[in-house]
């Protein structure tokens, strides 16, 4: 294990009472592994990746990475750890290049090292047009790409990712998931959060997935699906009246009890063999004479996961903001949302502290 | 533990003909073009490239922090130099100051024994190396607002280094300020009157105060929730500080509560330096407090203060800080 965490535990003082941000999390990950930690917002990912990468103590539990203690010997953890981060914390100010030198001069490679290790990142993530110019004028998708490369000026040991591609169109996001799964290819070690369960699907060996603080499952991809039940079928009514029958015929091809949505005219099961399941279902709601608006299956989301697992949907209101937190906001939309999250924030505290 | 890599022995570093195959195969099952075969050649070369760098260097503790210190301070630099709109502020500001008192107050404004621009410079002076200080505050808030702090803290680098490089930042952007606001007196009629090296002494005085207060803004930069307070939170330190004290009109003619204010008031020390190393004093009588008596000992004690007091306090804050 190149990670080994026992017993995380970090509680804040709020006005409306104390928030166990970490509840006692254990955490493990092999050497040369891909971990996630899956969880929606404010369940406590980015904390545990704080502590991890000595930006905040715990108050109690302990960690360890390649045998050193993060909370005694902070220093000596940076020097073989990456870290990106949501944010994209690159200087807007200076180049690509200029942003990566000064990484590697912090991280006391010396000037010249520093620089021909730039230089190679810059290639590397394929920024050599944009190398040379101030990180203002990048896409959101660029900056995420020169803050990746600022996580592997050194060649870490472990890799934090926190929450790598919240915040990306649809391409970039894959883009930027070809990029990472090159980097395990060479067998580095990194622990990644995220609020897609698509995204843990395609880059991670195991997950983890937490709430409110606590791991509330574990295991690769194929267990979680296996214990959450695999594709989901989903048929729009065109008359809400046939909702009961295209209920039974539902249940009778699905793998569980058919939900139906308040307007009456959505149904919705789990399924274990999707297109069989859903081919059994379109002709029987045929022969039934239920007409249909759309059809179709979707893979199970963190929201299916989090139903099944808590019997609670994740609040993922939050995290809708933080898709529309492209770098382009004006400032005062910036303070609005920022107001927003602070009032969303408040309003978990609430549920959390219940 | 079903993991891909549960192959792999402890502690890779794997060749790059080892991580072709797998990192093709992978290239295949994803859903972009030729150019990631590429890609990932490139990718699987840098990996070798990265496992191949030389043994860090060993620094002293001594050189370390210096060379953390330059390269933040570098950055800042840059930043100076790539933002307009900070530059036109440290430089238009001052011009605007010195003409719109001069020539608005100039008339109105009678000081004994002097006229009022040479009064008024050393004020001016003394008011724009304090706001320029608040740059301190706003960066470190804007930083932390940004991950930027985020970045650094998880570097293996030396602690007090991003506020060396800021506080640098605002020292150099304090020295241009000063140099064009010098200039814009000398054009509307301020002189020094006094040798070279008491010149010297006095704008060294100046940028040393405004030095050692950028600390104490940086500590409330790092304290505030997000980047707007601290600009209306520096404004309700500034304009007290730097108006109810004998900048821009002598203290005797404050009300006394105020009076007694402005003449403890570190920045009137500042200023009651500065006119004296100028030669801008003229000949009225100085007021009979130990502040005012001895500005230059009085400016040096609150220097020494500030930054024994705020140095170490900023120190532990960043120790201490993160982002949200």
């Amino acid at each position: 294990m190149i990670i080994e965490a026992q017993g995380l535990t970090k509680t804040y003082q709020s006005k409306s009472g104390p928030v166990h941000a970490l509840a006692g999390l254990d955490l493990s990950v092999p050497r040369g592994t891909v971990k996630a930690l899956l969880g929606p917002n404010g369940a406590g990912k980015t904390t545990v990746v704080k502590m991890l990468t000595t930006l905040i103590r715990p108050d109690a539990g302990t960690a360890v990475i390649d045998g050193i203690d993060v909370i005694r010997h902070p220093k000596s953890v940076r020097r073989i750890i990456g870290v990106s981060g949501q944010y994209a914390a690159v200087d807007e100010n200076l180049t690509g290049f200029e942003n990566l030198e000064m990484v590697g001069r912090l991280y006391h490679l010396g000037g010249p090292a520093a620089r021909k290790r730039a230089q190679e990142l810059i290639d590397l993530f394929e920024l050599t047009a944009a190398g040379n110019r101030p990180v203002k004028g990048f896409s959101g998708g660029m900056r995420r790409r020169i803050d990746l490369a600022g996580a592997l000026v050194i060649n870490p040991k472990v890799l934090f990712l926190d929450e790598p591609t919240t915040g990306l169109d649809p391409r970039s996001r894959i883009a930027l998931w070809d990029v990472i799964k090159r980097l395990v290819a060479d067998g580095t070690t990194v622990l990644l959060t995220t609020q897609y369960l698509e995204e843990a699907d395609q880059l991670a060996d195991d997950i983890v997935v937490i709430d409110d603080g606590r791991v509330i499952a574990e295991g690769t991809s194929d267990q979680l699906k296996a214990q959450i039940g695999g594709h989901r079928v989903v048929v729009a009514l065109v008359d809400a009246a046939d909702g009961a029958v295209a209920r039974d015929v539902l249940a009778r091809h699905g793998s569980g009890i058919p939900t139906i949505s308040t307007d009456g005219r959505g149904v919705e099961v789990a399924v274990t063999d999707g297109p069989n399941a859903l081919q059994n279902m379109l002709a029987d709601l045929r022969a039934a004479e239920v007409s249909l608006h759309d059809a179709g299956m979707r893979r199970p989301t963190l929201d299916d996961v989090f139903l099944k697992l808590t019997g609670h949907k994740a609040d993922l209101s939050a995290a809708d903001d933080d898709d529309s937190s492209g770098p382009k906001l004006s400032k005062r939309a910036q303070a609005k949302r920022d107001k927003a999250r602070a009032a969303k924030a408040a309003a978990a505290d609430l549920e959390s502290v219940k | 533990m079903n993991a891909r890599h549960a192959d792999i022995p402890a502690q890779p570093t794997p060749s790059a003909s080892d991580a072709t195959p797998t990192a093709f195969a992978m290239a295949d099952s994803a859903t972009t073009k030729a150019a990631s075969a590429v890609a990932v050649a490139n990718a699987v070369r840098a990996g070798a490239r990265a496992a191949a760098l030389p043994p860090l260097p060993t620094w002293n503790p001594f050189s370390l922090w210096y060379s953390d210190g330059w390269t933040v301070t570098k950055r800042n630099l840059i930043k100076i130099k790539r933002s307009p709109d900070m530059l036109v502020f440290a430089v238009i500001q001052p011009i605007m100051f010195v003409l719109l008192f001069s020539q608005v107050y100039g008339g109105a404004i009678a000081v004994e024994g002097s006229d009022y621009t040479q009064f008024l410079m050393a004020g001016i002076f003394a008011q724009t190396v304090v706001f320029g200080a608040t740059f301190s505050g706003a960066a470190m808030a804007l930083d932390l607002k940004e991950g930027i702090i985020d970045r650094f803290r998880s570097l293996p680098m030396n602690a007090s280094a991003v506020l060396i490089g800021r506080t640098n930042g605002d020292l150099m952007l304090n020295t241009i300020s000063m140099v064009i606001m010098m200039a814009t007196g000398l054009a509307v009629g301020w002189r020094v009157t006094t040798s070279p090296p008491e010149f010297l002494a006095g704008a060294g005085l100046l940028l040393l105060f405004g030095y050692a207060f950028s600390w104490v803004m940086a500590l409330l930069g790092m304290s505030v929730k997000s980047p707007e307070v601290i600009n209306n939170a520096s404004f309700l330190i500034l304009f007290p500080l730097t108006f109810v004290s004998n900048a821009f009109v002598p203290s005797e003619t404050l009300p006394t509560a105020l009076r007694v204010f402005a003449e403890w008031n570190p920045v009137s020390s500042l200023v009651q330096a500065v006119r004296q190393l100028f030669g801008n004093l003229g000949t009225a009588p100085v007021p009979d407090i130990w502040t005012m008596q001895n500005p230059v000992l009085t400016v040096l004690i609150g220097i020494t203060v500030m930054l024994l007091v705020f140095v170490p306090l900023c120190i532990r804050k960043f120790a201490s800080i993160s982002s949200r």
